[in-house]
This record gives structure tokens, C-alpha cells and sequence, in this order.
């Protein structure tokens, strides 16, 4: 298709943020390098270019970083919640006031658009700490009966498709109710979190309260196995989740875990189709597809099937992939190499599976990693590509004739995360969204998020919530 | 004291709203706190564990979409029962627990009144722990508990009828169903209990009763695919951490055991919680256009 605009580069100036050649562990208020002196470097995965080699944490320094959460455990859980709760609101001021720097940064370490980490990420970081930065004096009041008491440590590990964000979802919680945090961010997005230990500094945030240690899974592993670690929480994958469910069983170590997902996106025969077509857009393409709660499961009801497709055809013609600097990319890179071979050989696997490939006419930069949008027809549910995360972004299209044909096929999967429903009938919305057993259920538009709505899984896409008054049970001894 | 000679009850399992005896054919033999003899109990196998799955999950979609009035119309008519039957069950908590028979009857009007509190909060904790959250944003967004689906419940070994139902009633109450394993050596209460709740209105399935050894059931059913949380309060600490990490390969929601040294105090409402997931449905609201809708 020819396209009816021509757009010239327009590039988000990288001068605002400075990055360092080389980066510590942020252990008691202190960068420091690992004990054992091991490094990583961290690379832009939209041109390949190495942006800072990062120190990467081994078992000392879990030990030490522990220690140090420990020891600060004491005043931090011991201050008034009113104190706290100004920690908090600083750190969200000063957030907002680095907004533009962080998202830069973000988008250069992660690959994803700057219209999103400026537009999305960004914004819900601070609201996020702003929100819980309210909930620290206000604990008694939560409905967790009078004076509930923070856990203690909290071993945190998160993933790369919302690096900050993540941070923020773990982080605010766990501070506002009293406990300190060793938090370790993914191996190839480390330096927003790098960066928020700079923010703690200079929101004098007392030493040891929040700990942040680079690694690989390994360094994961052993804080999850720590024994001084009160607290597990987790995001990331399904498989990875059980592994440290298993790990903490027979402790007394709370676990939250958000994992995978491979949600529904529904679509009936009386759905606004233009605004449908924009919700499994960004259902689906929104950070690449690398979105655990992604609708990454089109259920179209076969009477409008074809009209449906048309137009999302049309509409996938339209999306730029490039530059995630460039403030109209739509489509930026895949985070890592080693994801691109997964999303690769899942898409490979579709079409030897007899499922139909389609993509718009779309050119990839010759660096970097990067996959172009990806739709499937002729997609049955024993599929590999209906069933498995595929994390990337790639649509699976299937058919249904009846509500209950839809409810049946949305739930028929391992996991429970995310769901859409499109209709303009209000009652159906309601029936149908009662019976799908997912999390989060977006009626007649979708990935939505917001600091004081919980969000969370059934089934094996994990459990506890994160976000609202729900998310702080996680971090509260009740 | 008449010498006629009384007729003795054949203890069975309960599931799907049956009776069976174990498929296995095995019993074991269940005595008093002195040692006396008192029945044969089934000693159920892991294909009574597997059926009972089936059972509780075939229940799951009935119970779970029933309107909240009616279960707690449904758990308050089991309080009326037992009410009625409550000398047997004086009489077996007696025994089973070596209690003088004022302190079994204690135990079982306790238990009664826990029914009946757990009667009245099916249509209320959807009230306290969801509810609506101000997003920043033109959407109505809505957070509302729903069941977690089949949970296995390890019964207490000790308290084999308050802490029972203690146990049993919080999971059904919010429209779970479940498998329950009895205490391994008091069984004959849960076994009677499912007496009670076949003459209740509980549909058949949504509580079964599996009596035997707590580590040969509860082994298959926290490895159990279609089982989604365990309630681990009759497992020792070995034994909790082994069910533990097999629950762990389908990430099933886990209630750790926790000491309770008095099962008569008032519970709150963790019991219920521990099996309720948490669903937040967003809606747009939009503004009234000239069409008179938008998204």
C-alpha cells in the first residue's frame, strides 16, 4: 500500500540523559562494584551499541545487599508513616521532573518507542509512587485491621518489558508500608534502576532502604534463596515463577508472583469495528507485543471476520517500525537477541504448525533486533502459537460463532491474566466478563493501567495483586 | 440401659453427593482417645482423590455462579441441621477427641455457630474487599472477588470438628468447592458432617470428604492439574513443605499450616481470602457525543 504520508525523522534528542561508561551496585547508599569484580555490558537493542558496562551482583553481594536492607529495616519501619510517605512523594516529584531524561534513557536501554516510555511509562511510574507515597499514614485505615506490620526485607525481581515501571509496581508499595527492598533489575535493562538509586540519593532517602543489584538469574536465584529475605516478589515467566515457588516453599517468606499470560481479545459481530481494530493494535503491538497482560489471542466472531481483518490489515499497513527514538515510531526493537530467536522460531513453529502468516510491507534496520507486526489465520486452539507466550508481536486469529464458544475458547489456556471483550451491548459485556477467569478484563478497550487498580493473575499467570489497596497486602503481615 | 443391640453405621466417603466406599476396598481402623475400637473408616486411595477432583470441578460452575443470598440460604440450612443432629455429634467429638461430654458440646455448638457466621458473610465480603477504583481516566473500573475455583483442605489432625468446619465452611462460603481430607485419626465427624450436607442443599460435589492417610491423599491432589489452591492447615511441617513445592507446578494458591491453639476464637476473614482472586473489569465511560456514545 502506498502510503499516504510521508514522515521525516523526528528524533528525541539522547543529549538529556548521560550515561556513564561504567555502573556499581547500589548496596546501603553506596555504588560499589560486585565482589568478585564481574561485569555486563548492556546494549541498545535498536543498534546493537553498548551503552555502559554494568557490575553484576554475585552471591556476596546478595548477602551484603540483604544486610544492608536489614539494618536499615529497623528506623525505616520505625518512622511514622507521615515520613515515609514525604520519602515517597519526593522520589515521585523528582521522577516527574527527570520524566524526559528517564524516558530517553528507558527507550535507549530497552528498545521501546519513546512516544511510550514518554507517554505511558513514564507518567505511571511517578503516579505510581505518588499513589502509594498517600497509603504510608493511612495503613489503619486500609481494612488489614489497626496498625498492620511491614514483612520485613523484600527480594524483588523484575523483567525488561517495563523496566521502570516494574520498579516502580515493586518498590512504592513495599516502601510505604515499612519494609526495605534488594530489588534486581533484568540483565538487559538495567540502568533505569540504576538511575532510580541516583533519584533515592537525592531524595535523602535513608541508606540501605533500597538496594538495587544488576545481574542474570542467577543473581535472582539467590536472593529469592535468601534466608533473610522476608518477602518474594516476582514478574516475569511462568516457568521461572514456579521455580521460585518451589524454592520458598516450607518458608515463611510471602510470595506475590506475575507471570505470563496469553489473553483473549474478544470481538462480537456488533463491535464498533475502527475502535476494535485500535484495541488489538495496541492489545498487541503496544511494546512490541512484549507485554505479559498483551491480547495476544484475537477471538472474532465469524460473521465479521473477514471485514475485521481487512481493516486490521490496513490499519498494521500504517505502523512505523524504526528509530524508537523517533517520536512517530510505533513499532520499535525487540528487547534482545535471545528473545528475537524465541519470537523467531514460536512464528517459524506457526506456520509449520499449517496456521497462515501475514505481515504488512515493512523494512527492518539492518542493526538491532527487530520482528515485524505478525498475524496468524487459520489459527486452531491445540496451536502452539494459540497456547504458548509467544512475547512479541504476534497475533494468533481465531473464530467463534457463539458468547459461549468465545468464553469457552478465552479460558481455555494455562493462564489467566488479561482479557477484552468488544460489543456495544452493555449486558453482554457484563455476562461475558463474569465469565472469563482473568485478572483484568478490558471492556470495549484495553492495556489500560493505573496506580490504583489492582492487576494480577488467575491460574498459573501467578498471584496477589499489584496496584490499589489490594497491592499492599502483599507486602503487610496479615 | 436396654440390652438390645444397637445397629452400627458403615462409614463412607463423600463425593459428587454420594457415598461410595473407597475403590480401593481398603478401611483402616479409627478408635478413641483410650484406644477403643469405634469404626472401620474408608482408607482412600489416589483414585478417590482424582474422582473427587472431577466431582468438586463438575460442581465448581453451579456453585460458584449461584447468587451470593442463596449460598448463604444453603450454609445457614446446614447450621439447621446440625442443630438437629447435635447429639450424634456430641457423641463423636466426644470420642474422638477424649473430651467430657460438656466440653464436646462446646466444641459442636461452636461449630454450629461458625456455620452460621460464615452463612452471613457470602453476601458480604464482595462489599469489603473489592469495590471501585478512581483511575485517572475517563473508565469505570470495578475490583470484585471471585472463587479460586477447587481447593483441597487439609482438616486439622487435632480439632476434628470445629476446626473441621473452621476450615471447610470460609472455602465454600465464597463459592469454592472443595476436596477435604479428614483428620487422619478422628475422621468419623467429617465423615457425618457429609451426612449433614447431603440433607443441607449442598449440591453434590461441592464438598467432598476423603478419609484416610493425610499424606498418601493430599500427595496426589497438590500435584493435582485441576486443583487450584491447597489449604495445608492438617499437614505437619515435613510433610507441608512437600505438598509445598508439588503445588508449586501449577503455581496452585497455598494456605501454609499456622498454629492455632484455639479454633473456638473468632476467625477473620483470612480464611476466605487466601481463596479469592481478584478481577478488575475496566469500562469506558467517554462523554456523550453528538452520536449520544463514544470511547
Amino acid at each position: 500500500m502506498a502510503s499516504v504520508f510521508e514522515y521525516a525523522p523526528a528524533p528525541e534528542s539522547r543529549a538529556i540523559v548521560d550515561i556513564a561508561p561504567s555502573y556499581g551496585l547500589f548496596i546501603d547508599g553506596e555504588f560499589t562494584e560486585a565482589a568478585d569484580g564481574k561485569v555486563f555490558k548492556t546494549v541498545s537493542p535498536a543498534s546493537e551499541e553498548v551503552l555502559s558496562e554494568i557490575a553484576r551482583a554475585g552471591e556476596a553481594d546478595v548477602d551484603r545487599a540483604v544486610q544492608a536492607a536489614r539494618k536499615a529495616f529497623e528506623k525505616w519501619s520505625a518512622l511514622p508513616g507521615s515520613e515515609r510517605a514525604k520519602y515517597l512523594f519526593r522520589i515521585a516529584r523528582i521522577i516527574q521532573e527527570r520524566s524526559r531524561e528517564l524516558a530517553v534513557l528507558e527507550t535507549l536501554d530497552n528498545g521501546k518507542p519513546i512516544k511510550e516510555t514518554r507517554d505511558a511509562d513514564l507518567p505511571l511510574v511517578a503516579a505510581h509512587f505518588f499513589y502509594y507515597a498517600g497509603w504510608a499514614d493511612k495503613l489503619d485505615h486500609a481494612g488489614f485491621g489497626a496498625n498492620p506490620r511491614p514483612l520485613g526485607v523484600a527480594g524483588q525481581v523484575i523483567p525488561w518489558n517495563f523496566p521502570l515501571l516494574m520498579l516502580a509496581w515493586k518498590i512504592a508499595p513495599a516502601l510505604a508500608t515499612g519494609n526495605t527492598v534488594v530489588l534486581k533489575p533484568a540483565e538487559t535493562t538495567p540502568l533505569t534502576a540504576l538511575f532510580f538509586a541516583d533519584i533515592c540519593r537525592q531524595a535523602g532517602l535513608p541508606k540501605g532502604v533500597v538496594n538495587i543489584l544488576p545481574g542474570y538469574g542467577d543473581t535472582g536465584a539467590a536472593l529469592v534463596a535468601h534466608p533473610d529475605v522476608n518477602k518474594v516478589a516476582f514478574t516475569g515467566s511462568t516457568a521461572v515463577g514456579k521455580e521460585i515457588a518451589k524454592t520458598v516453599a516450607g518458608t515463611r517468606k510471602k510470595l506475590t508472583l506475575e507471570l505470563g499470560g496469553k489473553g483473549a481479545n474478544i470481538v462480537f459481530d456488533d463491535a464498533p469495528i475502527d475502535q476494535a481494530v485500535e484495541g488489538i493494535v495496541s492489545g498487541i503491538f503496544f511494546n512490541q507485543g512484549q507485554v505479559c497482560c498483551a491480547g495476544s489471542r484475537l477471538l472474532v466472531q465469524e460473521s465479521i471476520q473477514d471485514e475485521l481483518l481487512d481493516s486490521l490489515k490496513r490499519r498494521l499497513s500504517t505502523l512505523r517500525l524504526g528509530d524508537p527514538l523517533d517520536k512517530n515510531t510505533d513499532i520499535g526493537a525487540i528487547n534482545s537477541e535471545e528473545q528475537l530467536t524465541r519470537i523467531t522460531s514460536l512464528v517459524e513453529q506457526g506456520e509449520s504448525e499449517g496456521a497462515e502468516r501475514w505481515s504488512p510491507a515493512c523494512e527492518l534496520p539492518s542493526a538491532g533486533y527487530w520482528f515485524a507486526p505478525t498475524l496468524f489465520t487459520n489459527v486452531t486452539q491445540a496451536h502452539t502459537i494459540a497456547r504458548d507466550e509467544i512475547f512479541g508481536p504476534v497475533l494468533s486469529v481465531l473464530t467463534f460463532r457463539t458468547p459461549d464458544e468465545a468464553v469457552a475458547k478465552a479460558n481455555n489456556t494455562q493462564y489467566g491474566l488479561s482479557a477484552g471483550i468488544w460489543t456495544e451491548k452493555g449486558s453482554r459485556i457484563l455476562a461475558v466478563a463474569n465469565k472469563l477467569r482473568a485478572g483484568v478484563v478490558w471492556s470495549n478497550t484495553f492495556n489500560k493501567f493505573d496506580p490504583t487498580s489492582p492487576f494480577g493473575g488467575y491460574k498459573e499467570s501467578g498471584f496477589g495483586r499489584e496496584g490499589g489497596r489490594h497491592g499492599l497486602e502483599a507486602y503487610l503481615d496479615v | 440401659m436396654s440390652d438390645r443391640l444397637s445397629v452400627f453405621k458403615t462409614y463412607k466417603l463423600y463425593v459428587g453427593g454420594k457415598f461410595p466406599r473407597s475403590e480401593s476396598g481398603r478401611v483402616y481402623e479409627v478408635s478413641d482417645a483410650k484406644g477403643k475400637w469405634l469404626a472401620n473408616a474408608p482408607l482412600s486411595s489416589r483414585k478417590d482423590a482424582r474422582d473427587a477432583v472431577v466431582a468438586a470441578r463438575k460442581a465448581f460452575g453451579a456453585w460458584s455462579g449461584a447468587t451470593a443470598y442463596n449460598r448463604g440460604q444453603v450454609l445457614y440450612r446446614v447450621a439447621e441441621m446440625l442443630e438437629g443432629r447435635k447429639g450424634q455429634f456430641v457423641h463423636e467429638v466426644a470420642d474422638a477427641e477424649g473430651l467430657s461430654k460438656s466440653k464436646a458440646a462446646a466444641q459442636v455448638e461452636a461449630t454450629i455457630d461458625r456455620w452460621v457466621w460464615y452463612a452471613g458473610w457470602t453476601d458480604k465480603i464482595a462489599q469489603v474487599v473489592g469495590g471501585g477504583n478512581p483511575v485517572a481516566g475517563p473508565y469505570f473500573n470495578l475490583s470484585s472477588p471471585e472463587p479460586t475455583g477447587v481447593v483441597a483442605v487439609l482438616a486439622p489432625q487435632e480439632s476434628s470438628f470445629l476446626g473441621l468446619v473452621s476450615v471447610v465452611a470460609p472455602v465454600i462460603a465464597t463459592g469454592n468447592t472443595a476436596v477435604v481430607v479428614a483428620s487422619e485419626t478422628a475422621p468419623l465427624p467429617a465423615l457425618s458432617l457429609a451426612e449433614v450436607l447431603a440433607t443441607s442443599d449442598v449440591p453434590g460435589g461441592v464438598v467432598n470428604v476423603l478419609s484416610g492417610r493425610t499424606a498418601e491423599i493430599a500427595t496426589p491432589l497438590a500435584a493435582h492439574q485441576d486443583v487450584n489452591a491447597i489449604d495445608l492447615a492438617g499437614a505437619d511441617d515435613v510433610l507441608a513443605k512437600e505438598l509445598e513445592i508439588a503445588a508449586a507446578d501449577n503455581l496452585k494458591r497455598v494456605l501454609r499450616p499456622q498454629p492455632v491453639d484455639d479454633w473456638s476464637a473468632m476467625p477473620g476473614i483470612d480464611r476466605m481470602t487466601a481463596f479469592l482472586e481478584t478481577k478488575t473489569v475496566w469500562h469506558p465511560t467517554g462523554s456523550l457525543g453528538a452520536s449520544g456514545s463514544s470511547y
